[in-house]
């Protein structure tokens, strides 16, 4: 009489890749306080504002250039406004505007990638625009760009929204190149796999095998770029107020408060610092985030 | 490795003019008119000869053609007429700026220099800072110098140059008054004293574009090192007996600096574009804020001609990084 073999029934659940992921992620210490920062200042920027008792843009001309104090804890500009809520207003439209952008350029990026890699005939005159609009001078031209559609976009969106659909634009299509090349070769070693060919067998559409087998599979990197191009984003948007050449004046954005800030360099050398220390701190703690992310999804570092 | 080259370059050529198109119809677009400044009191008639002069009464292929013709043909042999006092091009027309009617090429030869000293020399101080760095926080990774390291070329990547430019001048020239805010180009260095003072005014613009060079090019030294130092060739070289001082900076750094040169010919482009910013903080007249002041004047030849050269660099320094990574590395072969 044989007993049947039964087998032990593990205890604990199956461990998903995820959970492998996050214990990784979490053993870099500054990847971890990159995302606890970050997180606060997208917080603050967001609720900021309902909580402040002062509003962005209140002008209070009796209440003008004083340094901090316990009403104004960053001090007040020129025209009296409480730099405090300036800051959080700015953080919201600069946050607002990398994220956006970043996006724009992940889709366009990935779409490009995917395509390129997955289908051979048009790989060749894809992978040639990539590598054009690599080649592209693109401070000049995104200058070039805001300079040549302001106007005709804040005719029709008004002068806020026009703006920032067109940095947006801007930004996202002279950045989406790096993704495109990522993913495109990542989905030229996934399309020789094995389980794409059994799901090309039973007859499964390209449609249905691009974004249920090869996209989660490109999750990864697409990720590590997404985090970058936040960084990225930012960055080129307060260079392109700083050179004066971004949102109007009185709609601020750190990059704007910090072109502003440099005419008073000379009396009051503090106002520099608080846009510019927001835009560095987002954009360390944005990187490290991306840095931990990366290590945290790669496979060969992971469970080391 | 020739016909590589060769090919290379040949392949170039249709991708600028490309490019130089993509710039044409992109300013062919914009809605500024060359003749909003003249006086209300110029005759229509006038103005229109005065628009046909600037070249813009024709239709815009023609003028696409006209423009390449004048870049790529008359420049050159007007700089060759230059140099050798010959005759080639004596009567043809050149690339006219709109802003100050003088041919853009003069003015771009005015400002080369400036533009060139402070971001050449940053791209040298840059390279000299960050090799050290990565060679030596490679060799005792996870150590305190590599923590600190590691951390502040991170933070000089973050910090954005117009964000470390002000607080230089904030620090160095508002508070302890050292060094000078504002680039003095009419400067000429005669003596000691000349000298002094040139020195003084580029150590911050030279800083500011140093530390980005620095963060970047000492993560990749690091990084690059690191690939190298777990190989069994270097267990070799110790096995023989060398020198550890040969065996990391001879053995491992000619390996490591192959991915590094590379990195270093890709981004000498990119540090033009960041110098247009650090140059409107310093007010350096060089390139970045010629093409800064003709954007926001309307000049489109100028922004065409200046925008097309930056273009023409980054495809060169392509170019040269795929030549050296063929040159340095014996396994790869292009041919």
């Amino acid at each position: 009489m044989t007993e049947l073999m039964i087998d032990p029934e593990p205890d604990t659940p199956p461990r998903g890749k995820w959970s492998d992921v996050w214990d990784q992620f979490k053993s870099h210490r500054g990847a971890l306080l990159g995302m606890f920062i970050f997180s606060v200042i997208v917080l603050g920027v967001i609720l900021g504002p309902f909580l402040w008792p002062y509003d962005a843009t209140f002008i209070d001309i009796r209440a003008r250039n004083q340094g901090p104090s316990l009403a104004h804890p960053m001090g007040t500009d020129q025209l009296g406004r409480d730099t405090m809520a300036r800051m959080m207003a700015g953080g919201r439209t600069s946050i607002a505007v990398g994220m956006t952008a970043m996006l724009l350029a992940l889709v366009l990026g990935s779409f490009i990638g995917l395509v390129a890699g997955f289908f051979r005939r048009i790989d060749g005159p894809l992978m040639r625009l990539t590598d054009l609009f690599l080649a592209l001078p693109l401070l000049p031209l995104l200058l070039v760009l805001v300079l040549l559609f302001r106007e005709p976009l804040n005719a029709s969106f008004g002068p806020e929204l026009g703006i920032f659909i067109l940095i947006v634009v801007a930004i996202g299509i002279t950045s989406w190149m790096p993704t495109a090349r990522i993913v495109r070769g990542d989905v030229l070693a996934l399309k020789e796999r094995e389980f794409v060919l059994a799901a090309r067998s039973i007859g499964t559409t390209n449609f249905r095998l691009i974004t249920r087998h090869v996209l989660p599979n490109v999750m990864s990197p697409i990720m590590v770029s997404a985090t970058l191009g936040i960084a990225n984003a930012i960055i080129t948007e307060s260079a392109l107020s700083f050179l004066g050449l971004g949102f109007p004046p009185d709609f601020p954005t750190w990059g704007r408060l910090l072109y502003d800030a440099t005419n008073y360099l000379q009396q009051y050398p503090e106002r520099v610092i608080w846009p510019g220390a927001a835009i560095s701190l987002t954009v360390l703690s944005v990187n490290y985030l991306g840095d931990g992310l990366r290590d945290a999804l790669d496979p060969r570092i992971r469970g080391r | 490795m020739l016909t590589y080259t060769i090919r290379r370059l040949i392949l170039a050529i249709p991708t600028l003019l490309f490019i130089s198109l993509i710039i044409f119809l992109l300013l062919e677009l914009a809605p500024g008119d060359p003749m909003a400044q003249v006086p209300l009191t110029v005759p229509p008639e006038v103005k229109q000869q005065m628009r046909e002069a600037l070249g813009l009464g024709e239709p815009t292929h023609i003028r696409f053609g006209k423009w390449m013709w004048q870049f790529l043909v008359v420049e050159p042999m007007h700089f060759v007429d230059g140099m050798l006092g010959t005759g080639f091009v004596e009567g043809e027309s050149r690339v006219i700026s709109w802003q100050t009617r003088s041919p853009v090429m003069d003015i771009v030869a005015q400002r080369m220099p400036q533009t060139l000293w402070v971001v050449a020399m940053s791209y040298v101080v840059g390279i000299l800072i960050a090799m050290p760095i990565g060679i030596y926080s490679a060799y005792r990774q996870y150590s305190v110098f590599d923590q600190v390291g590691t951390f502040v070329t991170m933070v000089g990547y973050s910090v954005p140059p117009f964000f470390s430019g002000v607080l230089v001048i904030v620090i160095f020239a508002v508070q302890l008054g050292w060094l000078p805010s504002i680039y003095d180009t009419t400067l000429v260095v005669v003596d000691w004293a000349t000298f002094k003072k040139q020195f003084m005014q580029m150590v911050l613009p030279v800083m500011v574009l140093a530390l980005q060079t620095t963060a970047q090019i000492s993560r990749f030294m690091r990084a690059s090192m690191l690939d190298n130092l777990h190989q069994d060739y270097v267990r070799t070289a110790r096995a023989k007996g060398l020198s550890e001082w040969s065996v990391v900076m001879v053995h491992v750094l000619r390996n490591s600096m192959i991915p590094v040169v590379t990195v270093i010919a890709l981004g000498v482009p990119y540090i033009f574009g960041g110098a247009i910013i650090t140059e409107q903080i310093f007010k350096v007249n060089g390139l970045g804020q010629l093409l800064i002041t003709s954007i926001q004047a309307n000049d489109l030849p100028m922004v065409q001609t200046v925008t097309f050269m930056l273009a023409v660099l980054i495809v060169l320094f392509n170019i040269i990084a795929d030549i050296l990574y063929g040159v340095l590395d014996p396994r790869i072969r292009y041919d």
